[in-house]
């Protein structure tokens, strides 16, 4: 079986580790906040301003003036802190931050990532991703393996427009983890029930199967 | 003390005009002038060029002086939220660039702290670094970026003081003390203005220096983009 959204984020909140930063994305990655380990202690950091960011607040307790860069409103944790957007990207390019966590709409095998416009359909313009993917040292990309009509979204190349250049190094995927390296998809773990052979078909880039690949855990 | 308050936002937007550039802090909603932008929707200022995060909403924040058709071009990292932006963009009306939110914030930065460019990372290999001067840093490919230039900066701070001190809240400080100083003439919207010596001077998140004007706003709506909150 396919993962669902929640099952990605599950699978990724386990390569959250004691003490790191984390920055998460709009979409699936937002939702790894939910799985992460209460026994370990991490930071989420929003790109508008905040580290310690918190669950969403009690009904009626919502401020204005305390939103995350989905502009959903938040709460701060004990620890928080507030910046202004100059000082949330030099801790961004300055690699304070140590995971980085995004969704794609492509990602090819050399980890070129696409996923802020589809020319002449969708310009939402890019965000903050261009500066998380150029500067961050550990980025995993939550993504669907396959777009609706069923064409693979691990690709040989990206055809969308870049958000960055060969920085994607681990992929969570609907289907499978994988990691990229030397210009190469490398399957490291099966979605439960999904078969090797699943992934490789829903898989157009070249991706190296290196002996018996595991079921996930969780 | 240098006495930078002006009595109201009519005052506070005195010489601005058709054609100029101006800076507008805030992150979607949170922490946008409002009391300025209603100012620029009623003097029905024309042509101008934006340079904010986001463009508001259809009917709120820098959505109203779209609706209007006032603005000639924006400069924005994210614009997903309003529709009508999308058709302006895709149908020519409007001239849009899209710049990545860090380069943005730094440009704004740069621009208040004489630095008249930089290299980032952010962009490199991609269609923001078209026609940009690259360069290698510690093996690493960085494009030149500019420091904005802005005729004004419209700011919205929590608190002020006469001296044009100001302290921010929460998210809402984003993009708006980077902006501070950045243009020719920088204007400060407060909920709050208080006499000097009220602030505590270990507490002011950006010195009077930076701000011209300063007034306190008549009203804030602090409308919420997307409300998310649990069952207790």
């Amino acid at each position: 079986m396919a993962l669902s959204k929640e099952q990605i984020a599950q699978r990724i909140a386990k390569e959250v580790k004691d003490g790191y930063y984390v920055n998460l994305g709009i979409g699936i990655p937002t939702l790894v906040a939910n799985f992460v380990r209460d026994d370990i202690d991490v930071e989420f950091q929003s790109e508008n301003g905040i580290l310690g960011m918190g669950p969403f607040p009690f009904e009626g307790e919502e401020d204005p003036d305390l939103i995350n860069a989905g502009k959903q409103t938040i709460t701060a944790l004990p620890g928080a802190s507030f910046f202004d957007s100059a000082m949330s990207f030099g801790m961004i390019r300055g690699q304070h931050v140590d995971l980085t966590i995004l969704g794609a709409m492509e990602v090819s095998q050399n980890g070129d990532i696409a996923n802020w416009k589809i020319p002449g359909k969708m310009v939402k313009g890019m965000g903050g991703a261009m500066d998380l993917v150029a500067s961050a040292e550990n980025i995993i990309v939550a993504m669907m393996h396959t777009n609706r009509a069923g064409e693979s979204k691990l690709l040989k190349q990206c055809s969308l427009p870049l958000t960055g250049v060969a920085c994607v190094k681990k992929i969570v995927s609907n289907l499978a983890v994988i990691e990229i390296r030397d210009g190469k998809f490398h399957l490291l773990e099966r979605a439960p029930g999904v078969s090797v052979e699943e992934i490789q078909k829903a898989t157009e880039g070249e991706m190296v199967v290196d002996g018996e690949i595991p079921e996930m855990k969780f | 003390m240098i006495n930078k308050t002006v009595a109201n936002v009519r005052e506070a937007c005195e010489g601005i005009e058709d054609g100029m550039t101006f800076m507008l802090g805030g992150f979607g909603l949170c922490g946008i002038p409002e009391n300025i932008i209603n100012e620029l929707v009623r003097r029905n200022i024309q042509n101008v060029t934006c340079i904010s995060n986001n463009a508001g909403v259809d009917d709120f924040g820098l959505g109203l002086l779209l609706k209007k058709h006032q603005i000639k071009k924006m400069i924005s990292s994210y614009v997903g939220e309003n529709a009508e932006f999308e058709r302006q963009m895709l149908s020519g009306e409007m001239e849009v660039e899209l710049v990545p939110q860090g380069t943005l914030a730094q440009r704004c930065e740069a621009a208040r702290t004489g630095i008249p460019a930089f290299y980032t990372p952010a962009g490199y290999g991609t269609e923001v670094a078209e026609g940009k001067e690259t360069r290698e840093f510690g093996g690493k490919m960085h494009i030149m970026e500019k420091a904005f230039e802005a005729d004004f900066s419209f700011v919205k701070a929590w608190k002020g003081d006469e001296a044009g001190n100001l302290i921010f809240k929460g998210t809402a400080r984003n993009f708006n003390p980077a902006m501070c100083g950045a243009g020719k003439i920088t204007v400060a919207e407060v909920e709050e203005l208080v006499p000097a010596g009220e602030l505590d001077p270990n507490q002011v998140h950006i010195p009077g220096i930076f701000v011209q004007r300063i007034f306190q706003g008549e009203k804030y709506e602090k409308r919420i983009e997307q409300l998310t909150v649990r069952k207790k």
